[in-house]
């Protein structure tokens, strides 16, 4: 730092102890792993420096004695400088990086589920009370006939001549996002497939291969072939229920991924089929698709490689000519494509890709669904939209908009304890969730972990059900698309046609 | 049959309805012009207006004859447009490729006159088959049936429909029935698909411009079975499809009957309550929803099959029937006409 003039920034967090109620038990110190505490004789002492918000020692505190501020320290208000600014500016003064960052964006944006309003049936048609009448949420992705065709047999019965492709039978339309073992721990990995077992969903691999101890899950495992084809080999492809080809990621769209060799320990490398300790690169395209056309050729490799048994689904980032992407990866054989929104989470990313880079998901699965529609293509893939889907009523809202299901991840993440402190790259994290370092892994609990994860679902699906039966709709195809049971509220005219959807009171 | 007897049925339960619109379809009225598709419209005027239709149905075929449909001003009924009627002949060779070309023809002339602002809506355009129906303040299905002297009318197949109004109760052409050339519609009820199901239909080049549940079953059920292919029975379990539940205890090869039609025609599914009675020169078809929230008592008598909200109805027109039953939930009424 000699060379450096900056100095220290000013705290992001300051952690205090409240001295009367502490009893020096020592649990903040044993949790912390990011080096905040420190015991010297009878006291202890504070480096409020490291801190990430993570929360790990304010839960564990048994007399609540830890309290936790962040930005304790003011700059001088400015509209246009914000302090964001500056820090980023301080940081790269120094350093002459490129800044990185977890989590999901934090650019203070309206999210748009937010201003969409949900439908109830009142006096013209009544609700649907689904403790008495069926409501159906089982949804299927994959492939549908546009129509059916028909041959007579000998004896004169009709039949069924059109032969259905295959298809993933979810009883709930939530899936559980990919997150590469890698980027998170094998017991978080553990917890999610149990509990997609559970609810009778699947989960994603992610780019980082599939660990031995997932094979008795494998049939609710989604793998995923991603640019830098980390443990990708037939056997693999073989495994899991469906394949997902991964040609972008919403929180970072045109660049590549990244693990950090710190998390590349001795079974990441096994599993990923690289060196330990090397850093992770996928590169930003996949190098055998270069136009559009290499894409189906690809899509009928793995195909091909599966025995035609099992449903491609290909992920991209949600950017500006997203309708067109949508439609071009719709004529490529996949049978279904998820769209992963701007805000979705990650590992890893540039802050400035994390922030600036793509569109909202609302907005591109309602374009999404509606250029498919146009060209006739809808049946031709199911669409999953992902990138931050919080809670029972953004899953109601992005189907209502055209999605056939939803990818959860940073929720997933938060049913086992994440805090969303945004650390993840550290490797460190105190919940054992993001992080390869042993005995933190330790402390996730996949049985425990898989039921709260399990318990998310289940109550996302309860909450949906009733959000459905109070619009009198009994089966999930019957709200997929349906805009005119949302309104927006507060939303510009230029958007609200975008969505298709009526503002409140039309 | 004449019309007098639907008239007294549907009278029968006035007090379903809000006097505000009703409307009746009769097939088999006009067998001196059976050949043509007879095209009944509302007409804002009889010299703009009608001047628009003309143009389009010059261009896309052959006016056989045209006349105001005969009328008989009833007092309490505000008169908001001048029904007139078209026989016309659609030329086929403007939809080249199409398996059936004039329907495609009346379709597409249908579609650009309705959604357009030009003083004239195509209340009906089907051959032998004719639609009557008017709103507002006053329009007791009665008041209807003699506006349009009904009872001049024989047909072989009749729908009534009696309309307790929510939106727009002084536009004409809101009330069922709905019809686009072989098929129309009357629907008791209100589903809560609306959105998707038009969504669909407006994929495969329909327009839908009334936002009433009925036209876009019309061109559902159009789209299913003429343009699909679809036998009747397959068209209505696609609009009211069996619960997954009682699929996964079917035989294997009515599952994946089942499964392939939810998965091609999911986005026409219906759901909300309804009841639905559509009819086609051949036949005449009800069918509620798979829950059965709307009332459907069919009726038969020799070969008359009569299909109604309530049993008065029935035994209003009929007061010899034979037979009255309520089919279940998710039980279609399939009426074929005999040759």
């Amino acid at each position: 730092m000699s060379d450096c003039n900056l100095g220290s920034m000013p705290l992001r967090y300051r952690v205090t102890i409240d001295r009367d109620q502490c009893m020096e038990c020592g649990r903040c110190v044993d949790n912390c792993s990011y080096g905040v505490f420190r015991q010297d004789g009878d006291k202890i002492l504070i480096n409020s420096r490291k801190c990430t918000a993570c929360h790990r020692c304010i839960t564990y505190c048994p007399r609540d004695a830890i309290m936790l501020a962040e930005h304790p320290c003011d700059y001088r208000s400015h509209p246009v400088w914000n302090q964001q600014v500056r820090e980023s500016i301080y940081n790269q003064a120094r350093t002459g990086k490129i800044i990185l960052a977890g989590m999901g964006s934090v650019a203070n944006l309206p999210v748009i589920f937010d201003r969409l309003m949900l439908d109830a049936c009142q006096v013209t048609t009544p609700p649907t009370d689904p403790l008495r009448e069926p409501v159906e949420l089982r949804t299927y992705l994959g492939k549908k006939p546009s129509k059916l065709d028909f041959r007579q047999k000998a004896n004169g019965d009709v039949e069924l001549a059109t032969e259905l492709t295959p298809n993933l039978m979810i009883e709930t339309p939530i899936l559980l996002g990919h997150m590469s073992y890698g980027a998170i721990s094998l017991n978080a990995h553990l917890a999610m497939a149990r509990a997609a077992q559970e609810v009778g969903t699947f989960m994603g691999t992610g780019e980082g291969g599939l660990h031995p101890g997932l094979y008795p899950y494998q049939d609710r495992v989604i793998v995923q072939v991603a640019s830098g084809r980390f443990g990708v080999n037939v056997d693999y492809l073989n495994r899991g229920a469906a394949i997902e080809l991964k040609l972008g990621q919403g929180a970072k769209p045109g660049i590549g991924g990244h693990l950090t060799g710190e998390k590349v320990s001795k079974d990441v490398s096994k599993t990923r089929m690289i060196p330990q300790g090397s850093d992770a690169i996928s590169p930003a395209p996949h190098h055998d698709i270069y136009g559009i056309e290499d894409l189906p050729q690809l899509v009928r490799s793995v195909k091909e490689a599966t025995g035609w048994k099992k449903p491609i689904f290909a992920k991209i980032a949600a950017v500006n000519n997203n309708a067109e992407n949508v439609a071009a990866v719709a004529r490529s054989g996949v049978d279904a494509i998820a769209i992963d929104g701007f805000r979705g989470g990650t590992g890893a990313a540039p802050r400035v890709f994390r922030d600036h880079v793509g569109i909202p998901i609302e907005v591109a699965i309602a374009t999404a669904d509606k250029e498919l529609r146009k060209q006739g293509l809808r049946n031709e893939v199911s669409l999953i939209a992902c990138g931050s889907i919080r809670e029972s009523a953004d899953v109601m809202k992005a189907i209502a908009l055209g999605a056939d299901a939803v990818y959860i991840a940073t929720a997933a993440l938060a049913a086992m304890g994440c805090r969303v402190c945004g650390n993840c790259y550290q490797g460190l994290c105190p919940w054992g969730i993001a992080t390869q370092r042993q005995d933190l892994v330790d402390r996730l609990n996949p049985d425990v972990a898989s039921k709260q994860v399990a318990n998310l679902i289940h109550a996302w699906t309860l909450e949906i059900t009733e959000l459905m039966g109070a619009a009198g709709i009994t089966s999930i195809e019957s709200l997929r698309g349906n805009r005119d049971r949302l309104r927006g509220y507060m939303l510009d005219a230029g958007l609200l046609d975008v969505l298709d959807v009526k503002p409140i009171g039309a | 049959m004449d019309g007098s007897g639907i008239r007294q049925a549907l009278s029968m339960m006035n007090e379903r309805g809000s006097g505000e619109g009703a409307g009746y379809v009769a097939y088999g009225i006009y067998p001196d012009y059976r050949d043509c598709y007879a095209l009944h419209v509302f007409l804002d005027n009889t010299c703009e207006s009608k001047a628009v239709v003309d143009a389009t149905l010059e261009q896309w075929g052959a006016i056989e004859h045209d006349e105001a449909i005969p009328t008989c001003n009833q007092q309490n009924l505000r008169t908001a447009c001048t029904p007139w009627r078209y026989f016309f002949r659609p030329d086929a060779s403007l939809a080249p490729g199409s398996a059936s070309p004039e329907k495609d023809v009346v379709k597409n002339l249908v579609m650009q006159i309705n959604g357009c602002v030009n003083g004239a809506e195509v209340v009906s355009s089907g051959k032998n088959v004719g639609v009557f129906k008017a709103g507002g303040s006053g329009a007791w299905p009665e008041v209807v049936a003699d506006y349009y002297r009904i009872e001049d009318y024989e047909g072989y197949l009749w729908l009534a429909h009696n309309r307790y109004a929510t939106a727009s109760p002084e536009k004409w052409e809101r009330p069922d029935p709905f019809n686009l050339h072989d098929w129309s519609v009357v629907e008791n009820g209100k589903t809560t698909t609306y959105g998707t199901n038009r969504r669909y239909v407006e994929s495969f080049g329909y327009n839908c411009t009334t936002s009433t549940d009925s036209e876009v079953i019309t061109y559902l059920i159009d789209l299913l079975v003429r343009r699909h292919g679809l036998d009747i029975n397959l068209a209505i379990r696609a609009l009211a499809p069996p619960y997954w539940e009682e699929i996964d205890r079917m035989p294997e090869a009515e599952q994946k009957l089942n499964r392939a039609l939810r998965f091609a025609y999911g986005a026409a599914t219906m759901n909300g309550p309804f009841t639905v009675v559509a009819a086609s020169p051949d036949m005449m078809v009800g069918f509620t929803d798979r829950g059965k929230l709307r009332p459907m008592v069919v009726g038969e008598c020799a070969d008359r099959l009569f299909i109604a909200s309530e049993e008065s109805a029935i035994r209003t027109m009929e007061p010899e029937v034979e037979s009255i039953t309520r089919p279940a939930a998710g039980e279609p009424v399939i009426g074929r006409v005999a040759p």
